[in-house]
């Protein structure tokens, strides 16, 4: 297991992911550097990223699209905060228009990045994502359900239907 | 909604809310501020919707408005499944090179 602690903070509406990987800080910046890599892993099999522009750092910008079973295709950009190679990475996640202007009806969530080596060969990397408010988390997650998290939907009816048997009645 | 947890005092009034049994004069209270200051931070948190005002026999006590937060809960594991993903990928390039 690759991912070793998950925070949730539902008050302060932010997910901090950490992972562990066996290589240097060096190769896991790559990930994020090297826009063939980035598109290896930012969309899930069934949306694959293409990456049009990448500048990665502080005020760059990084232009994607992802491409769906049925050629349907939706486009995405990154606004650079914050870009120090090989440890901290801080950027804007939007929408953009089909040609490319940002959406700004769409929400906004900021990621950050930060990636330290822990020893032993070990690097440790921390996702941490913010949102503005929990309208706009939704509408991101409708977002990422149609570009491929179907199969989450049905855990949610679950423990959608188990938090209302839960709820003390007044 | 935008902001409304962003503060730490809002963010302490959402807790103690939770028993729903304080009114504004009571919860204000609790913090080393103007009565009318604490009034504000309640009113940003009723227009974002994660406390409600009701009436209890001749009071008005603030209670969190619980569903709002499970919402967000529920959301954020939503949002871990899909970091989840894209974690497990990043691993499988790692790897695929050692």
């Amino acid at each position: 297991m690759t991912v070793t602690a998950v925070r949730k903070d539902p008050e302060k509406l932010t997910v901090t992911l950490d992972a562990a990987f066996e290589a240097s800080p060096e190769r896991v910046w790559q990930l994020w550097a090297d826009p063939r890599q980035l598109e290896r892993w930012w969309g899930p099999p069934t949306y694959p990223a293409t990456v049009t522009a990448h500048d990665l750092r502080s005020g760059g910008r990084v232009e994607y699209h992802m491409t769906g079973p049925e050629g349907d295709q939706s486009r995405g950009y990154w606004e650079i905060l914050e870009a120090n190679a090989p440890h901290r990475l801080v950027f804007r996640d939007g929408f953009a228009d089909a040609d490319g202007r940002p959406n700004s009806d769409m929400p906004i969530n900021e990621v950050r990045v930060m990636i330290n080596e822990v020893g032993g060969g070990q690097t440790r990397m921390s996702i941490e994502s913010i949102f503005p408010d929990a309208a706009a988390m939704e509408q991101l997650l409708a977002m990422g359900m149609e570009q491929g998290l179907r199969e989450a939907v049905g855990q949610v009816d679950a423990i959608l239907a188990e938090d209302v048997a839960s709820t003390p009645g007044r | 909604m935008f902001g409304a947890l962003a503060d730490a005092t809002r963010r302490d009034i959402v807790r103690r809310a939770i028993e729903g049994e304080e009114g504004v004069a009571e919860l204000a209270e609790h913090y080393p501020m103007s009565f009318a200051a604490v009034q504000k931070h309640i009113a940003i948190l009723e227009r974002a919707g994660m406390v409600t005002k009701e009436r209890i026999g001749r009071r008005k006590v603030v209670r969190t408005n619980l569903e709002g937060l499970r919402r967000a809960r529920r959301l954020l594991d939503q949002y871990e499944e899909l970091w989840r993903g894209r974690v497990t990928r990043m691993s499988a390039l790692v790897t695929d090179e050692t």
